[in-house]
Formats: C-alpha cells, sequence, structure tokens
C-alpha cells in the first residue's frame, strides 16, 4: 500500500518529466557540437530514446506482476507517451534532414527498404496509441476495443527492434540489448498469464468436481 | 595518361580549421533555428538538396574524431580515443606473392625516393556520408613499379596490422581479422590510387591508418586499408574483409555509385560531414571521367 503511494506520488512525477532529461542532454550536447554528424546523431539518440522509453512503457506491468504493486501501472501512459514524442522527432529528422521533404523519395523508401518499412509502421501504432491514450478517448472507444488497440505496443517494439537491428552495420550488440530486453519482458508476461491461466483451469476443475 | 585534376588542391591553400569550425557551427545553428522556426526555408532546402553543393575541405578535428576503423572499436569516436596506443616506427611492410622485390622492408625504404603528391579528395562511406580530405603520399602505380610485380600477377592485397595489444577493437568477433582489401591491378596502377602517409600536410593520424593505408577515391572509404603491414600480389582474386562476411552488401569493386543501392539503404544521395541535408552521390565519386573506362563492358550492377 505505501509502496504503491510512493510509485504514485514519486515515480509517476518523474515519469510525467523524465523525457525533459534526455531531450536536454540531446539539444546540449547538439549546440555544444558534440556531435560530428549532428542530423545523423539526432536521428540516432531520438530513435534510441524511443525504443528505450518504449521498452520502459512494457515494463510496468511484468514490474506489477513481479512485486504485486498496481500502481506501476499508471507508468505506461506517461512512458508510452515520451516513447512517442522522441519517435516523433526522430521522424521529423528522418523526413527533414534525410529526405528534405522529398515526398516521391519518402513514398519509395516506405514501400522499399524494410528497415525504413517497419519503422514508419511502429511510428503509425505509437502515433495511434498516443492520440487514443485520453481517458476520455479510452470511454468513447470502450475497454475491450481499446485494449486490443493499445495491445499493438507489443508489435511496435518488435518492429522498433528490427529496425534499429536492420540499419547498425555489423555491430548488433545495442540492437541485440533491446531485443533481448523485450523477450525478458514479454516472458515475464507469458509466464504469468501461463499460471493464471493454469489457476483458473484448477479453480473450473474444482468446480465441476464439487 | 594524362588526366584532369581539378581535386588537386595545394594544401596552403586550404582555409584553417579553425575558420571553418566557427563557419559550420554557425550555419548548423541557424539551420535547426529554421526549422524549429517555420516550414518555410524547409521546402527551399528541399531545392538546394538536390544540388550538389562545393567541395570544402572536411575541418581537421571533424576527419580526425568520426572514424570507421574498427581495430579501435565500432563507434565512431572510438579510434580517436583509442588509436593513441598504436605505434607506427619502426614500421615494417612485408612484400609478398607474384612480385621480384619480396620480403619485409621498413616503410623508410618502401616509399624512399617516390614523388610525394598532394591531393584532396572526396571521400564517400558505405553508410552514406562523406568528407573532402587532403591528403599526402605517393602514387599506388610508383610503389607497385617499384616492388616489380610479374606478368602474372592481376590483383594486389592489403593487410592491416593485427595485433590485439595495440588495437583493442581486434578482441571483438566483429570482423575476421586481420582486415584485408584488395583492387585489380589496373585499378591501383590508376593515377588517382594514393598510398598516404600524411593530411591536411601533416603525418597521418592514427584514427586514419597511419602509417600507412590507401586511398582510392572512386571507391566507398572501406576499401581504403589502413595500418597496413603486408602488400601482396595474386594471380586471383583476393579474398576481401566486408565482401566475405556480407557478399550481399559489400561487393569486391564497391565503386561509388549512386544507381546501385546498398541492399538495406539508399546509396542515391549521402551527408557531407558538416551538413544537415544530403547532397546527390555522384558516380564514381565524381570521378568518373578519370576512371569509368575501368569498367567497361562490365555489368555494374553486378560487379557492385
Amino acid at each position: 500500500m505505501q509502496l504503491n503511494g510512493l510509485i504514485n506520488k514519486v515515480a509517476r512525477p518523474i515519469a510525467i518529466v523524465s523525457g525533459v532529461v534526455p531531450a536536454t542532454v540531446i539539444t546540449w550536447r547538439l549546440f555544444r557540437g558534440d556531435y560530428v554528424n549532428p542530423a545523423e546523431a539526432l536521428e540516432h539518440a531520438t530513435g534510441f530514446t524511443a525504443l528505450w522509453y518504449l521498452l520502459a512503457s512494457l515494463s510496468a506491468t511484468p514490474l506489477r506482476y513481479l512485486t504485486g504493486l498496481a500502481a506501476f501501472t499508471r507508468l505506461r501512459k506517461p512512458l508510452g507517451l515520451w516513447s512517442f514524442g522522441f519517435a516523433l522527432i526522430h521522424m521529423g529528422c528522418y523526413l527533414v534532414f534525410d529526405q528534405s521533404l522529398l515526398w516521391g523519395e519518402i513514398g519509395k523508401d516506405i514501400l522499399e527498404r524494410p528497415y525504413i518499412t517497419v519503422g514508419f509502421s511502429a511510428f503509425l501504432i505509437l502515433l495511434a496509441l498516443a492520440v487514443t491514450s485520453p481517458i476520455r478517448v479510452m470511454k468513447r472507444m470502450g475497454g475491450t476495443r481499446w485494449q486490443a488497440l493499445h495491445r499493438m505496443v507489443y508489435v511496435a517494439a518488435t518492429l522498433g527492434v528490427l529496425h534499429f537491428l536492420w540499419l547498425v552495420k555489423r555491430d548488433i550488440t545495442e540492437p541485440a540489448i533491446a531485443g533481448v530486453t523485450l523477450i525478458v519482458l514479454l516472458a515475464i508476461r507469458e509466464i504469468h498469464s501461463e499460471k493464471g491461466r493454469r489457476r483458473d483451469a484448477e479453480k473450473a476443475l474444482d468446480s465441476t468436481s464439487q | 595518361m594524362l588526366i584532369r585534376r581539378p581535386d588537386d588542391i595545394p594544401t596552403r591553400e586550404i582555409t584553417p580549421e579553425s575558420a571553418y569550425l566557427g563557419r559550420r557551427e554557425w550555419l548548423a545553428m541557424t539551420g535547426l533555428a529554421a526549422v524549429a522556426l517555420t516550414p518555410g526555408p524547409l521546402l527551399a532546402c528541399a531545392d538546394a538538396a538536390t544540388v550538389p553543393g562545393p567541395d570544402d575541405p572536411t575541418p581537421y578535428d571533424k576527419a580526425t574524431t568520426y572514424n570507421n576503423y574498427y581495430e579501435f572499436g565500432t563507434g565512431k569516436e572510438d579510434p580517436s580515443q583509442n588509436a593513441g596506443r598504436l605505434k607506427t616506427s619502426p614500421w615494417t611492410v612485408e612484400v609478398a606473392g607474384l612480385a621480384k622485390r619480396t620480403g619485409p622492408m621498413a616503410i623508410e625504404d618502401l616509399l624512399k625516393g617516390l614523388p610525394r603528391v598532394d591531393r584532396t579528395y572526396r571521400m564517400r562511406c558505405v553508410e552514406a556520408w562523406s568528407m573532402v580530405i587532403p591528403w599526402q603520399g605517393v602514387q599506388l602505380k610508383d610503389l607497385i613499379d617499384r616492388l616489380e610485380p610479374g606478368a602474372s600477377a592481376r590483383f594486389v592485397e592489403f593487410t592491416t596490422l593485427n595485433d590485439p595489444a595495440q588495437m583493442p577493437g581486434l578482441r571483438s568477433g566483429v570482423l575476421p581479422w586481420p582486415y584485408v582489401e584488395a583492387l585489380r591491378l589496373d585499378e591501383a596502377r590508376h593515377p588517382l590510387s594514393m598510398m598516404v602517409t600524411g593530411m591536411y600536410g601533416k603525418p597521418l593520424p592514427n584514427q586514419n591508418g597511419a602509417p600507412l593505408r590507401l586511398i582510392v577515391p572512386w571507391k566507398y572509404g572501406f576499401k581504403g586499408a589502413k595500418a597496413i603491414v603486408r602488400i601482396r600480389f595474386t594471380e586471383t582474386r583476393p579474398a576481401t574483409t566486408w565482401n566475405v562476411v556480407l557478399p550481399n552488401e559489400y561487393g569486391f569493386y564497391a565503386n561509388v555509385n549512386p544507381a546501385v543501392d546498398h541492399p538495406r539503404w539508399s546509396q542515391a544521395r549521402e551527408r557531407r560531414i558538416g551538413d544537415f541535408f544530403k547532397r546527390p552521390t555522384l558516380p564514381f565519386n565524381g570521378y568518373a571521367d578519370q576512371v569509368a573506362s575501368l569498367y567497361s563492358g562490365m555489368d555494374l550492377r553486378k560487379n557492385f
């Protein structure tokens, strides 16, 4: 109970403002001239931050399972929205710096290059999730439909990892770490829901034998 | 053979690094401000991006802190941070294979008396960024002639130092070591091909391939083997590192070609270091007039 309160009163406000930190660091480094290739550095830093915010958001439910603290769930939304925020800047950099807003080239890139295709798809999913994140939108949609849509977050994370993996030249260390993290998070959920299913099945068995 | 050499800009005519740095930073700032404030200039930039910009030499400190040299780590800053330990003197190069003069040779003997050349070349990385660098060294052709390759020699292979004690990146399995690159002998003898010992009028920094590296300006940067310890002449095409590990992505020829994309990304445009926007990539990196004839009759899509 107290720990739940701590998460709500301390961790959540921190999560809500946390994106300011990487944004400030990136901007600071950019203007200090740390980046030899600033456009590329901006793309990489924002993409990297977006992916890790997404993974952080996805760790909320596994953390709830592992600790029994329901308040972790309330971290999902702020972390997820920061992921979208950085993904938005990432996309903006690509459209402006890489493609100079040449829409024909952009369309071709999305269709022809798998790493762009998956990155773009992940962005569209995050966009849909961000737009439907306010509570009133959730209420209008209805819980079931909203939840079905928001399960797409796992697809977005998987595509995000693939996008990262497919763009590196040879050293796959960083995308591999992200990929393993995602697999661990999914495994925790899977093990937990498997336990839940078994519990339900046992309950059902008990009730029939009575 | 007489060639047009518009790219041989003497080092003394190059604007000081500090002036370029200041200018670039100012450009970056204003460019960013424009991006942040209004969509209008972006459209103007879109037009500008289709026209190649000038070939200003890349500032020295950018060319020496943004390097691909996996022997010192896979990050772009790793070589400048880790290459200090490399001992470049004394330096011995082993000459091997189908040549009259073979065996170990001190770098001084290898280059002694060869005419020095000073050339500013575009350098296009396969990752779609580029620089402009003033190199000093010798024509590779002069060095090859000195070694007197036999009539059956058709290729020349260059091997990079493989010493984990001096090159921490070698402990990773990211590439099979040592790093090997090679050229067809006629490519190597082309007047544009260089064996480089210096840049910007200074001795070659370790992170840029000291004490001896290959520069072939019409090919992607990875062809330019660094810290060369072995030169071997062969009749058959040598196995080259990137081509061995990812043959569908990195060809033996690796000629800069905007029409042939990397399987995963476009090669049509490149970002000049210092710029925010990309510019079109030129066939053979802009040296088509001089080198295209080396490949006449070849399908460059197949022999990428």
